[in-house]
């Protein structure tokens, strides 16, 4: 099988988020950036993939040269071969997809995961984006997954259940916590990755349909009315509840 | 802008919650821009339709065809674009829920149009569009100027209220038959299963979670309990809770579980975390119960309760339920 994996470049998840100087991006100083924590459950299943079926996994990230290191992690988790299409910070989701839809034209894979959101932007479109401008069918936030017969069958969440989708290949998987759990790359496979090759691109200029104006640390005044625990304190809060908040 | 298209759900007999917070954002925006809005509305029923109406919708296509009663996202995709084009629409509004960000990037890339997922906030600058979306887990927020001359949103779930028109529109329906081929259909649902009787945090006005703090599956039920003293109450937990094989995933709220955004979010021997807060800190009111009087949830909730939740949660329930009448 050829399998194909989208990765992208985020900070660690438990950063404190502080706006730079240009006012619309978080000011990158004492951050430490990883792989989507969504895209490495979909390394892990490229990987599991080839491990049944036989094949190839390639990881293929749209960004700038801070981005080897996201794929050096991908090769040490043992991945074939990984590409990167080098350019400017990506200016929104239309040219990473039209990008990453570039390069899967050329390599014709027959299944691509992709991560349910990349937790820096939240933009939570990259599956359907893909799948429209392929013409392929894409499948998103899937929990389980068999690919069997030319074909794969996904479990994917819902609001109060799962739905079941069948889906011909070549199809678009993104991957949902749950679906399995990543492996983590041991010592010498991290050792090993550092001089295996990158296959860097040129980017192909895309013209944005959006732009970020402005970025701002969103301050919610919450009451910050806190009690003890005596009967009398949660009567108070009851009553807070009811006739303050009137939520009951 | 020329006109907007709201995406309508059918559940049940009536309509989404979600899909009546879209017509009211669509009826908002709408009159700011002095232009026209519409509906659309797969497989929908004349009922539906008069429920549509009383939140202000005057212009309804109801989409019907054999091949419908499959459900691909693939077809439905093609469904919507056909109506917007008939209706000359160039601004479509989804809900964020698991239909809406399915559907909407694909619309975008059929109509040629700008997308912005998740939004929370939508404004009007010089008859220009400005809207607000949430990023990094909700730790930062940004403002978003589209490009494009179309236009493509979904609206997080709860956030913009769905309020009924003043003036109820006198509805016209059009029926719409579209034009499919059985390659619209390369991705089929085939069947779904639903958390029957347990309502989903998704969909629920009031949350009850719990944390480490419950300290095992066995005590639960002082959250189970507390939920149902509430309409529309369900029942969540924090990632420790899950990893412990207490809960399952589909309860977890959080970075990695459910971004939720309900009325009331009650959260229980939770220390709040950020990863925990990026799925719930955009809830309208939220109380905090916790031993430690500085455990971090404390800082972004309205009300708290410093207690050992063993003490505090039954005396809570039987205050609450003697208001709710449950
Ligand atoms: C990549 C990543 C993703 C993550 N995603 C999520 C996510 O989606 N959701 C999530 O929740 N977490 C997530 N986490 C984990 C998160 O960092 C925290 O570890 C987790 O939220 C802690 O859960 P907790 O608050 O229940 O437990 P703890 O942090 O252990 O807190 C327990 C709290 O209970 C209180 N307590 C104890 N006993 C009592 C009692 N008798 N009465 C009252 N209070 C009591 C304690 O004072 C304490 O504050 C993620 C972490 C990472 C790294
Ligand atoms: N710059 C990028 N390069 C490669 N893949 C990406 C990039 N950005 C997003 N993706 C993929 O798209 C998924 C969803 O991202 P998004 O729609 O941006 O929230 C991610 O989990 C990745 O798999």
């Amino acid at each position: 099988m050829n399998i194909l994996v989208c990765v992208s470049r985020v900070p660690d998840t438990a950063t404190k988020v502080i706006v730079g100087p240009d006012g619309k991006t978080i000011d990158p100083k004492g951050i430490k950036y990883i792989v989507n924590p969504y895209d490495e459950l979909g390394i892990e299943e490229g990987l599991r993939l080839k491990e049944k079926n036989g094949g190839t996994v390639t990881v293929i990230t749209v960004g700038t040269a801070l981005s080897t290191d996201i794929l050096r992690t991908a090769l040490a988790m043992g991945v074939d071969k990984v590409v990167l299409v080098k350019g400017e910070e990506p200016s929104d989701s239309y040219y990473v997809a039209t990008n990453l839809a570039n390069y899967i034209k050329e390599l014709n894979p027959d299944i691509i995961f992709l991560g349910r959101q990349s937790v820096d932007y939240d933009s939570l479109q990259m599956p359907s984006l893909l799948g429209e401008m392929l013409d392929i069918p894409s499948v998103s936030v899937v929990s389980k997954l068999t690919v069997e017969g030319g074909k794969a069958v996904a479990e994917r969440d819902i609001e109060g259940g799962k739905e079941i989708v069948e889906a011909s290949l070549p199809c678009i998987i993104s991957c949902q916590k749950g679906l399995n759990d990543p492996r983590y790359p041991k010592l010498p496979d991290i050792m090993k990755a550092k001089s295996k090759p990158i296959d860097e691109r040129e980017p192909v200029s895309v013209e944005a349909k959006t732009t970020v104006l402005s970025m701002s640390i969103p301050s919610k005044q919450r009451q910050n009315k806190v009690v003890g625990d005596t009967e009398a304190d949660i009567d108070e809060i009851v009553k807070l509840l009811h006739e303050e908040a009137k939520v009951i | 802008m020329k006109k907007i298209l709201a995406y309508l759900e059918p559940q049940k007999e009536t309509l989404k919650r979600t899909s009546l917070e879209v017509i009211s954002a669509a009826r908002d925006l709408a009159g700011k821009l002095g232009i026209p809005f519409s509906g659309v509305l797969i497989n929908g029923t004349p009922e539906q339709a008069a429920i549509a109406a009383e939140y202000g919708l005057a212009e309804l296509t109801i989409v019907n065809h054999d091949q419908l009663s499959k459900y691909s996202y693939t077809a439905y995709a093609k469904c919507i674009e056909q109506v917007a084009k008939a209706e000359g629409a160039d601004c479509i509004i989804f809900s964020a829920n698991a239909t809406g960000l399915d559907l909407a990037p694909r619309m975008s890339v059929k109509l040629g149009a700008g997308y912005v997922g998740d939004c929370v906030g939508i404004d009007v600058q010089d008859a220009d569009l400005l809207v607000k979306k949430p990023v990094y887990a909700g730790k930062a927020q940004v403002s978003v100027k589209f490009y494009s001359d179309s236009k493509v949103l979904s609206l997080r779930p709860n956030v913009f209220t769905a309020t009924k028109s003043d003036s109820p529109a006198t509805l016209n329906i059009k029926q719409f038959t579209p034009e499919l081929s059985d390659s619209d259909f390369k991705a089929l649902v085939v069947s779904v299963a639903k958390n029957e009787g347990k309502l989903d945090v998704l969909e629920a006005d009031v949350i009850v979670s719990g944390g480490r703090g419950i300290k095992g599956a066995e005590n639960y039920n002082l959250i189970e309990n507390l939920a149902g003293a509430f309409a529309g109450g369900a029942v969540g937990a924090s990632r420790a809770v899950v990893d412990s094989g207490w809960r399952p995933h589909s309860e977890q709220v959080g970075q990695t579980g459910k971004t939720v955004s309900p009325s009331l979010y009650v959260a229980c021997g939770i220390s709040g975390a950020v990863q925990h807060l990026a799925g719930m800190s955009t809830s309208k009111v939220i109380l905090a119960i916790n031993k430690d009087k500085d455990a971090p949830i404390f800082k972004l909730a309205d009300y708290g309760i410093v207690g050992d939740l063993f003490n505090v949660l039954p005396v809570l329930t039987d205050k609450i339920k003697k208001v709710t009448g449950r």
